[in-house]
């Protein structure tokens, strides 16, 4: 590696001097662009669907070898690992961003980067957080950081949809090492502070109609009429306002063409509520809605439920949401607090305090013209290194 | 002939290469720096905002800060209309316009044009040339280029080709270039230059040269310049001078049939004038500078007419300011 100009930060002290040292951080940061959106395109042109991240994670893990991690793995799951080793070694601090993308691998995964911002399928969600775990050796290095407890940056894998954060769960239930926080990390929104997860649940009803014309139901034989009666029925399910409950109809697909009848249809859904049992009582209504539309229609209608989530996390007064709120005031932006169904579910199933954190500002999310803005980036990232360096220093620890 | 087909065979054994043979790149690093030898890099451009961003960072990032293989990073422009300029400079690159380059010679525009001042311009003892309009730029694009030539005194000129197929079996597949390479340029080779049709893309715009070899030789500032250094350098140096490194998949604009038969009436310009210069062939009259294609226009047929003229630059070691700059007895 090629040697580089190291300014000292300084990691032992008071959470004030973390604090004070932001601006600083984010200078250097934003001398280290490069670096950083070279680590954003040769990450994010592999193509890394939930349940085929393989290639992606070894670029990822390539790059910690690069730069000198000894401690580089890649598990049965395909996750991604790179452990910088610390001072002391007590505890275990783990950053990770999850790697797939909602995108196939037929897509063309071309990022087009210019002076301010970066283009392409998955740059957001959630390459840009990968390419940041990427390149914290990178920065703590010029940094120099030397971190008291080790630090595992991990590249985490089957995260979205069906992958029902299968890769950190694996990990969690089968690492020896105690964790002392997580740190989930997202590429968008800057200002993302997210400490508890939402109860969920998530699913997807298929439809199938037989594919022989049949003259008796002429016209309305189709498994997009059966399932528009189905999303009819979920319209009518009652929400409480308190504890506050949703159901996101969020993706469908159906039919072939204009003139022909369709015989399969998919509604894919969430059910979300900030309690457990809510979640359950609407999924138990779901159910019956698909039962009656069933019967009533005659078509063939299949329910399954493949992610699960429990609601829970941190108090909003826990010193590491305290830390990391006080840190985003210092970085001059109002912390927005996103219940989340991601990662940070995995590690309120083990009791961890984790956060999750976005780097940057961008848009039009999962569309091929997801974009990132480039000038965020480096106060999205100093704000990720002085929460390590808030939990590294003690000042998030419950007392 | 057989001894075209031994040497050939015995070449492509022995100069052909995949870029993942160089993988290691802090053991051609240390190579480099035992030899002492600089590297720049020119990235010639015409309207190339769109891809030359990510050019410029994966090269800095890669070969400049990470792994220092690359001395310079320059961008030297046509005079592009939008923004390529900007957008090279904000990712740190040193940026050129081709004309501000030696302004007291007569004005001239083409890509080669921008190839052969980067000799006067850039200072490395290798000059590695990788084309802007590349959508799936990767540090390979460099480093599997000049790893030939700091591994092996003997060679002067590398080659990129592309060859990515998405599976291997025991049967046999065809490899080459494109149209204009397999219609145009292996056919006169092969009538002419028969032991540099070993060269599989004979008009990649990815190359690697040294400055002692590209000195001497004179740059078409159109179509023909890689072709014509394929010549020069073969009829100077052999065969033995030089190597080619398969890159894989090189994603970038296709060009319309049209395009294409506009670049082969340049080629072959800068053909007959080479192989006729070297006596090979007997060109008789003046060449027809207008390549005519046609359109239709309801029953109406229309002629377009392309005035293409294949000019010149004469060898830089022949220009007095370059010979002062770089100290040429």
């Amino acid at each position: 590696m090629a040697p580089s100009k190291n300014m000292s930060i300084k990691t032992a002290g008071t959470f004030e001097q973390i604090q004070e040292q932001l601006p600083a951080l984010t200078e250097a940061i934003s001398e280290m662009r490069e670096t950083i959106l070279a680590n954003l395109v040769l990450l994010g042109e592999i193509p890394a669907p939930t349940f085929k991240e393989e290639r992606r994670n070894k670029m990822l893990v390539n790059r910690f070898s690069e730069v000198g991690l000894l401690n580089t793995a890649m598990d049965e799951k395909d996750n991604g690992f790179g452990v910088l080793e610390g001072s002391e070694g007590e505890g275990n601090i783990l950053v990770l961003a999850h790697t797939d993308t909602v995108f196939s691998e037929k897509t063309d995964h071309t990022l087009s980067v210019k002076p301010d911002v970066v283009t392409g399928p998955g740059v957001a969600d959630n390459t840009l957080g990968l390419a940041a775990i990427a390149s914290l050796p990178d920065i703590l290095n010029k940094l120099d950081i030397e971190l008291k407890n080790d630090l595992i940056l991990m590249g985490s894998t089957k995260s979205l949809g069906r992958g029902d954060i299968e890769g950190l769960r694996f990990f969690l239930a089968n690492n020896e090492h105690p964790i002392k926080a997580g740190i989930c990390v997202e590429g968008v929104q800057f200002g993302r502070l997210s400490h508890m997860s939402i109860g969920m649940l998530r699913g997807e009803i298929v439809c199938r109609i037989p594919a022989e014309y049949d003259w008796t139901s002429f016209g309305d034989s189709s498994a997009i009429l059966t399932i528009n009666e189905v999303i009819n029925k979920i319209n009518d399910i009652p929400l409480p306002k308190r504890p506050r409950s949703s159901i996101v109809l969020g993706k469908m697909e159906g039919g072939a063409d204009f003139n022909k009848r369709a015989t399969t249809a998919k509604l894919g859904f969430e059910i979300r509520s900030e309690s457990g049992s809510v979640v359950d009582e609407i999924g138990y209504r779901l159910e019956e809605a698909v039962a009656e539309v069933a019967s009533k229609t005659g078509d063939y209608l299949n329910l399954d439920i493949f992610a699960k989530r429990q609601p829970g996390g941190i108090e909003f007064s826990h010193p590491l949401v305290r830390c990391a709120r006080q840190i985003l005031k210092e970085c001059e932006v109002n912390p927005r607090y996103e219940p989340s169904t991601s990662e940070l579910s995995g590690f309120i199933d083990y009791d961890i305090p984790a956060l999750t954190v976005g780097v940057s500002s961008g848009k039009n999310l999962q569309m091929e013209d997801e974009f990132i803005n480039i000038d965020p980036m480096y106060k999205g990232l100093a704000q990720l290194v002085a929460i390590i360096l808030a939990v590294d220093g003690g000042h998030c620890n419950e007392h | 002939m057989e001894g075209t087909a031994m040497n050939i065979e015995k070449w492509l054994e022995e100069n052909t290469y995949h870029h993942s043979d160089f993988w290691d790149l802090k053991k051609l690093i240390q190579r480099k720096e035992e030899q002492g030898l600089t590297i720049s890099l020119c990235i010639p451009t015409l309207n190339e905002e769109e891809t030359i961003g990510k050019e410029v960072v994966l090269f800095k990032s890669e070969l400049v800060n990470r792994y220092p293989l690359l001395d310079e990073i320059a961008v030297i422009d046509s005079g592009s209309e939008d923004k390529t300029l900007e957008v090279a400079s904000t990712f740190g690159a040193d940026t050129y316009l081709a004309s501000d380059i030696l302004p007291d010679l007569e004005q001239k525009k083409g890509k080669g044009e921008n190839l052969w001042k980067a000799i006067y311009q850039l200072k490395g003892d290798i000059i590695v040339y990788v084309d802007a309009d590349i959508k799936n730029i990767h540090p390979r694009f460099v480093y599997g280029l000049v790893a030939p030539l700091i591994y092996r005194e003997e060679i002067k000129y590398v080659k990129a080709f592309y060859d990515r197929p998405l599976a291997v079996s025991d049967t046999v597949r065809p490899s080459g270039g494109g149209r204009v390479t397999e219609i145009l340029i292996r056919p006169l080779f092969s009538l002419f230059y028969p032991e540099l049709t070993a060269i599989i893309q004979p008009l990649s715009g990815e190359y690697a040269v040294r400055r002692d070899v590209l000195q001497e030789i004179p740059f078409p500032i159109g179509y023909g310049v890689e072709t014509s250094h394929l010549i020069d350098v073969y009829s100077k140096h052999g065969l033995g001078a030089f190597a080619q490194t398969d890159l894989d998949k090189r994603v970038h604009r296709n060009q319309s049939t049209q395009a294409l038969g506009r670049m082969a009436f340049g080629l072959l310009q800068s053909f007959l004038t080479r192989a006729g210069d070297q006596n090979v062939v007997e060109v008789k009259q003046a060449y027809n500078t207008i390549l005519r294609q046609f359109q239709a226009r309801k029953e109406k047929y229309e002629q377009l007419e392309h005035e293409i003229h294949e000019d010149e630059r004469p060898p830089m070691i022949d220009i007095p300011e370059y010979r002062k700059k770089f100290n040429v007895d």
